[in-house]
């Protein structure tokens, strides 16, 4: 799993009615960086443009299934 | 609660933290439904903020009472209280100063607890300039002490759910060796 991610499982009692599955929530960069430093590394602009953002340190990853497993 | 002056003027502005988008009613119930699918070491945060919320929703309900309760027909008219009373006679309501009654809408839950949390912290700083705006608009000692130590309570629940959002951040499950 991605360093991003972060997993949790909460109590689960004996009586309740599913099986128990893993919890999970992401958080994004935004949340370390305050103020943006100067001369951080960069992606290719072309890279950059598709991604979103031009410093792979901002970037956040979100892929299908990353709480896995696809459809919840 | 003491309250030292009948002040259905003051009434009409206070109903804002009882039946407002940034009030007590809806902190406790945005908190208290959050807390069912947030991580495990956040939930008894959420459930004492939440429960707090309620006993500062008996205080503001309190100090409307006790400011509108020996007014008279005519000076609710005069404080712009006509149309409650006409609604709801002596009786609080769940609306904002504004008269709009309270909706659900005020209450948020977006599925992600780094989401909520932002939420409940951008909740507690309204609050507290609701507060303030509260405290400016009267010259009654008691009340403003009353408004003083719940706008209190915004500035340390703001600092808890901060706290929280730290804990999300850093949680890594430990890995359980046997």
């Amino acid at each position: 799993m991605d360093s991003q991610w972060r997993t949790y499982t909460p109590y689960s009692s004996p009586l309740d009615p599913c099986p128990p599955r893993p919890k999970a929530y992401i958080v994004p960069p935004n949340q370390y960086v305050v103020f943006q430093p100067r001369g951080l590394r960069q992606f290719a602009p072309r890279e950059a443009l598709k991604r979103g953002t031009l410093w792979p340190e901002l970037y956040s990853p979100y892929e299908y299934g990353g709480r896995g497993g696809g459809r919840r | 609660m003491k309250v030292s002056k009948c002040d259905p003027r003051l009434a009409k502005s206070l109903i804002e933290q009882y039946g407002g988008a940034d009030g007590e009613l809806a902190a406790a119930l945005r908190y208290l439904n959050q807390r069912f699918t947030i991580p495990d070491k956040i939930i008894g945060l959420l459930t004492d903020i939440g429960t707090e919320e309620f006993a500062h929703l008996e205080m503001i309900a309190t100090m409307v009472y006790k400011l509108t309760k020996d007014a008279t027909v005519e000076q609710m008219e005069v404080a712009g209280l006509g149309g409650h009373l006409a609604d709801h006679g002596f009786d609080l309501y769940y609306h904002n100063a504004a008269g709009n009654p309270f909706t659900v809408t005020y209450v948020t839950a977006k599925g992600d607890p780094i989401a909520n949390l932002y939420e409940d912290i951008a909740a507690e700083e309204k609050a507290r300039a609701t507060y303030q705006w509260l405290i400016d608009m009267t010259d009654d000692v008691d009340i403003q002490d009353g408004l003083r130590f719940l706008r209190e309570r915004e500035v340390i629940h703001a600092i808890r759910f901060r706290e929280a959002v730290e804990l999300l951040k850093g949680f890594q499950e430990e890995k359980k060796v046997f």
